[in-house]
């Protein structure tokens, strides 16, 4: 590697010098190369988020919406991942023609991640507070002694009681809200411009989960930050996203304002999520559910890849792919922010 | 002194006998077929290796009470921790109960043993959680649902088995076809569905699902839901249906029961639990359940509770609720709130007259009413 690319710039910086989206990811194409064949994880998609804006990536397991996540930070196994196609511009650079130096500069500086599971993803053989404290070690050259104030800080901001006490305690000792709370202190550290959150509160009680889910949106608005919430549960989402993007079998199906997605979805694979849900507030009869099972990724179906689980599907359906094309009014007036990828979007939202 | 004996041995068969025709007689619809009452389990907690001496104990259920009323479904709610799943365990007699009688047609299962016993395991069946862990990969299909026959032989005879459970398979929406397959075959949705059908061998009454859903896509969720309750209906079961989603446990739950700490803090009918909602910590958890409407976040009312769940192995004192309530006073930390229609609603003709172990219980609509 050479002198230059060692010191080529690093992205530009908080000042604002950057206009347009905080991330944007476009025509990302994501595949696995196993012995049964090629997995096609992520089969083109685009997606932007601004400073400050929450957007949620929803979709069941197997519909590439972690995938997407981890190529953005860069953790994708590779082999046997292979980015065939796409970009990821982060202010205005592509970070897949980045060296890895650079790379690295991104990760955890300006874009951190929290994990679904805290207990995994934290080392059980070191204390909470030399975790934390790594960041400002690693990426700062903070001293031992300083980085263990920081962490305490840290610990302090998400709310953790007993910070000092407790920040040379191990992972193990903490409960399951606690070490999600440690890991979003992580995420914090060095205040990053993005989060993304790959379903931080699966692992945790509903009463827990209300607690993690303020404290992220509160922090949130402090920094700024932009944040990517990855998950499949769309109460979660309903409560806390600016604008959602549905996936199913690695595309984007439908993207709109969360407000107009529970209202009216335009495409049918969302409008089954929604019936298919069980709700708090009402006794429904026989819940609908979308026959049929997600589908394999070395099989994708031709046309639609959710043709053969649609209760719409038609010919056109089975052969050509929906490009996600903006959705319009009766009448023909825009509305802003919304896409679906469906033959029959007409016929979903106004039907 | 050997004709004795030998008439001591017929009295105690006729005994067996009479109590294996107890608890294979029908019970009708509406009345209770499993009643609980007082059911403790402590888990010791001991110290040394040689010579172990106990400690304390791990309060997991700490005298739970309830009826199971046949043909029902009654859904119980609470955190991780909170003791479900070892009531669960507790029904199925997988653990032996510290204390407390669990009445199944009015013998105690706890004290049974032999043939009682079995006959009483044959009619209380479990779904488990987790559909990847809970079915042997070494097993094809067929096996797994065909064990249950082996040890209950009278209720197919060995030549009708293959049919019985191909006749199993469709009636949980697989097909009879895949009975020679392998557990890693299937997907999720229809693994569970394999665990449910082995549940269903037997002719159970009772079938007690912990989590059945949870391990499961939202999409596939609702196909197992729906089947759940078309079994039902066609095999006249009662369901007792552990879970933490409580959107879930109220579609499917005729009565509802919140436990917190090993103990139950409130249980009435689905509306009473969670329309007309008057424990405290029910109410914040119903209020902490993300509603998928966003026109719903704005005015909806969140109590957000502070701190985790206390340890089982040092409950507080009094009520358990204590630490995390917002109402709690001088009272709560001296007595042990009962599990009784509270005195403020006694009497009266309201949907908030039930079950409600708090002292100050007070209704509180949390849940938008539509």
């Amino acid at each position: 590697m050479s002198i230059i690319d060692k010191t080529a710039a690093v992205p530009a910086p908080r000042d604002g010098s950057h206009t347009g989206p905080l991330l944007e990811v476009r025509d990302l194409h994501v595949e696995f190369h196993t012995r049964d064949g090629v997995a096609k994880a992520v089969n083109g998609v685009n997606y932007s988020v601004n400073a400050g804006e929450t957007l949620a990536v929803l979709g069941e397991s197997g519909s590439g919406k972690s995938v997407t996540a981890q190529a953005i930070m860069g953790i994708l196994d590779m082999p046997p991942g292979r980015i065939p196609k796409g970009e990821i511009l982060f202010r205005g650079q592509d970070m897949l023609k980045m060296s890895d130096e650079e790379r690295r500069k991104v990760r955890g500086r300006k874009i951190a991640m929290i994990f679904q599971d805290a207990l995994s993803s934290l080392n059980p053989v070191l204390s909470v507070g030399y975790q934390l404290g790594e960041m400002f070690r690693v990426h700062q050259g903070l001293s031992k002694k300083d980085a263990k104030l920081k962490a305490v800080e840290l610990m302090d901001k998400v709310k953790i009681p007993a910070a000092k006490a407790r920040v040379s305690d191990y992972p193990h000792q903490f409960s399951g809200g606690m070490r999600q709370r440690i890991m979003i202190a992580m995420a914090l550290a060095l205040e990053p411009d993005l989060i993304i959150a790959d379903e931080p509160t699966t692992a945790l009680d509903v009463t827990v989960q209300a607690q993690v889910m303020d404290l992220l949106a509160e922090l949130q608005q402090e920094y700024n930050m932009g944040l990517i919430l990855i998950t499949h549960d769309l109460g979660v989402v309903a409560d806390v996203a600016d604008k959602i993007a549905v996936m199913y079998a690695g595309r984007i199906v439908e993207q709109a304002p969360v407000h107009e997605l529970y209202k009216r979805p335009a495409h049918p694979y969302t409008r089954g999520l929604l019936d298919s849900i069980p709700r708090l507030d009402q006794k429904g009869q026989e819940l609908y559910a979308i026959k049929g099972l997600p589908p394999n990724l070395l099989r994708v179906p031709t046309g639609c890849a959710f043709n053969p689980r649609c209760p719409k599907a038609e010919d056109i359906c089975r052969t050509e792919i929906p490009a996600l094309a903006p959705v319009t009014e009766q009448d023909g007036t825009d509305l802003p922010g919304r896409k679906s990828a469906c033959h029959f979007w007409k016929e979903t939202i106004h039907g | 002194m050997a004709d004795l004996s030998k008439n001591d041995e017929a009295v105690a068969a006729a005994n067996e006998e009479a109590l294996v025709a107890a608890i294979d007689a029908p019970v009708e619809r509406g009345e209770p077929i499993l009643q609980v009452r007082g059911l403790k389990k402590h888990f010791p907690l001991t110290q040394g290796i040689l010579f172990k001496k106990q400690v304390g104990a791990v309060k997991a259920v700490d005298g739970v009470s309830f009826d199971l009323y046949q043909g029902e479904t009654l859904g119980i709610v609470g955190e991780s921790g909170c003791g479900k799943s070892t009531v669960a365990k507790l029904l199925m007699n997988l653990e032996r109960a510290t204390a407390g009688e669990v009445f199944y047609k009015g013998q105690d299962i706890t004290k049974l043993s032999g043939r009682a016993l079995k006959a009483v395991r044959r009619n209380i069946q479990m779904v488990f959680q987790d559909p990847y862990t809970s079915l042997n990969p070494r097993m094809t299909v067929g096996d797994i649902i065909g064990e249950p026959f082996d040890i209950h032989p009278e209720v197919a005879p060995k030549g009708d088995r293959r049919r019985k459970v191909q006749e199993l398979l469709d009636v949980v929406g697989l097909n009879p076809e895949y009975i020679n397959r392998y557990p890693h075959q299937f997907s999720g949705g229809q693994r569970q569905r394999i665990g449910i059908a082995r549940g269903l061998a037997l002719n159970p009454e009772i079938i007690i699902c912990d989590e059945p859903v949870s391990a499961l896509d939202v999409s596939v969720q609702a196909q197992v839901i729906n089947l759940m309750e078309k079994l039902q209906d066609e095999f006249n079961l009662s369901y007792l249906f552990i879970a933490h989603d409580l959107s879930i446990v109220r579609h499917i739950s005729d009565r509802v029961g919140v436990m917190y700490l090993g103990k139950m803090a409130e249980i009435g009918t689905d509306s009473e639990i969670y329309e007309h909602p008057t424990h405290p910590y029910t109410q914040a958890l119903l209020s902490a359940v993300p509603v998928p409407d966003p026109e719903a976040r704005a005015h909806r009312e969140r109590i957000i509770l502070t701190g985790d769940v206390p340890s089982p192995a040092n409950p507080p004192s009094g009520c358990s609720f204590r630490t995390r309530c917002w109402k709690a006073q001088e009272k709560c930390a001296q007595e042990v709130p009962l599990l009784a229609v509270p005195s403020v609603f006694k009497g009266q003709d309201t949907p908030a007259a039930h079950f409600s172990a708090c002292h100050f219980a007070e209704e509180k609509q949390v849940v938008p009413a539509h």
